[in-house]
């Protein structure tokens, strides 16, 4: 179980999500992974992405300038 | 979403697959454009699968779909779109997912007549043998106008329950839709990919001419989805910033161009792509000028920058007349 972080800052939807999708395809059930993003399409897609796939969505939301979103991976 | 639903109904299980080709529609330009904002948040194929409760999984093919756009074997739509090279790319590449992921066949929305040039019934075979998945291909709208297909003669799915539509109107399949449950309906007739518009088809193909080879990056797509294109001549052009969402976006591409906005009013970040000389970009400050708050004042000030970073330069110019930039230099 670790933490990894992806930066996803100035590229637009839907390139935050498929870089997600290829960040968490590399990781375990039970990582986490926290995306930085600045495209505010983002906190729709990513979030449907993680439905979607079956992964926890831990938290959304938009500090100042930019949008975090943290995610736990499951086993799909 | 059809196509996938009526399989579904037959205890298939499916996924979805996505290509991003760099064209597409959504996320871009509704995600710059604030007026847009509202319209488009979601990805349309993110909320199909929702619906369907099916896996999607987008795939980035921006790079390698260069190929198919720069040069199309069987040529170009009404603008620059190669949809039947585009086709047959996006099911080989589908029909290799399937093999690499132990998935058996690939299906289609496709309905025969419904696009002129690429969902006739002569094209259906073309794009099953040119993309190699051959009869392991299903068009569920369609099929029964279709010969048998593997996964037919193999009983994974029934003929009898496959549809025979064809033909532009979309009649019977919102009537397929609403048998289905199916309510709410994100298929769009076309308009999701940006090679099938006019005006985006005329700067880019205005970008090949500019710079006398057909190439393109990544970077020069998106550009050619955003602000006003203005072009006095061939070294240099003009892409003017309409309001502030594409101010923003157009901001991360400084350290690429050379740039300029208005100082003494209100108005638009100016990119400029090309090599213009110092003359270029003294006609360059009078046409942003002319997009400014003061384009009745005399005089508006502008700070031109070469290069990120670097010092600015001022410069003082009188507003170019709207109507002394000839209607030729818009790229639309
Ligand atoms: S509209 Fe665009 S994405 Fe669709 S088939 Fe044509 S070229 Fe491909």
């Amino acid at each position: 179980m670790s933490q990894h972080e992806l930066n996803a800052r100035n590229l637009l939807c839907p390139i935050p999500v498929i870089r997600t999708q290829n960040k968490i395809s590399e990781l375990s059930a039970g990582d986490q992974l926290v995306v930085y993003c600045t495209d505010p399409g983002t906190l729709h897609d990513i979030p449907a992405w993680c439905r979607v796939h079956g992964h926890t969505l831990v938290s959304a939301e938009e500090q100042s300038d930019e949008i975090v979103i943290t995610i736990e991976v499951n086993d799909t | 979403m059809l196509a996938t639903k009526v399989i579904q109904e037959q205890g298939v299980h499916v996924e979805g697959i996505n290509f991003y080709t760099g064209f597409c529609v959504e996320g871009h330009t509704h995600a710059i454009r604030k007026k847009d904002k509202e319209k488009q948040k979601k990805n349309s194929s993110l909320w199909v699968a929702e619906q369907l409760g099916i896996k999607l999984h987008i795939i980035d093919i921006s790079e390698e779909y260069k190929d198919i756009v720069l040069n199309p074997k069987h040529g170009y739509g009404q603008n620059l779109n190669p949809c039947l090279d585009c086709k047959i790319d996006m099911v080989a590449r589908a029909w290799q997912w399937c093999q690499d992921n132990d998935f058996d066949f690939v299906i289609t929305g496709e309905v025969i007549g419904q696009r002129p040039k690429s969902q006739r019934k002569a094209t259906m075979p073309i794009i099953a043998r040119e993309s190699q998945v051959e009869d392991r291909l299903v068009r569920p709208l369609c099929a029964q106008h279709l010969p048998e297909t593997y996964p037919e003669r193999e009983g994974w799915v029934k003929r009898e329950e496959l549809y025979d539509f064809s033909g532009r109107s979309r009649k019977p399949q919102f009537a397929l839709a609403e048998k289905l449950g199916i309510d709410e309906w994100s298929q769009p007739a076309g308009g999701c990919c940006f090679l099938t518009d006019a005006s985006y088809s005329k700067k880019l193909q205005d970008l090949w001419d500019a710079r006398g080879e057909r190439r393109y990056e990544v970077d020069d797509i998106m550009l050619l989805k955003v602000g006003r294109h203005i072009r006095p001549a061939k070294n240099f052009k003009l892409i003017v910033s309409r309001e502030e969402g594409e101010n923003n976006f157009m901001r991360g591409y400084r350290s690429q161009f050379t740039y300029l906005y208005p100082t003494s009013h209100g108005g638009p970040l100016t990119l400029i792509d090309g090599s213009p000389t110092d003359e270029d970009l003294e006609l360059a400050a009078r046409i942003v000028a002319r997009f400014s708050q003061g384009r009745n004042a005399d005089k508006v000030t502008l700070e031109v920058v070469r290069e990120h970073n670097q010092p600015a330069q001022v410069v003082q110019v009188v507003p170019m007349p709207a109507d002394d930039i000839p209607e030729e230099w818009y790229i639309h």
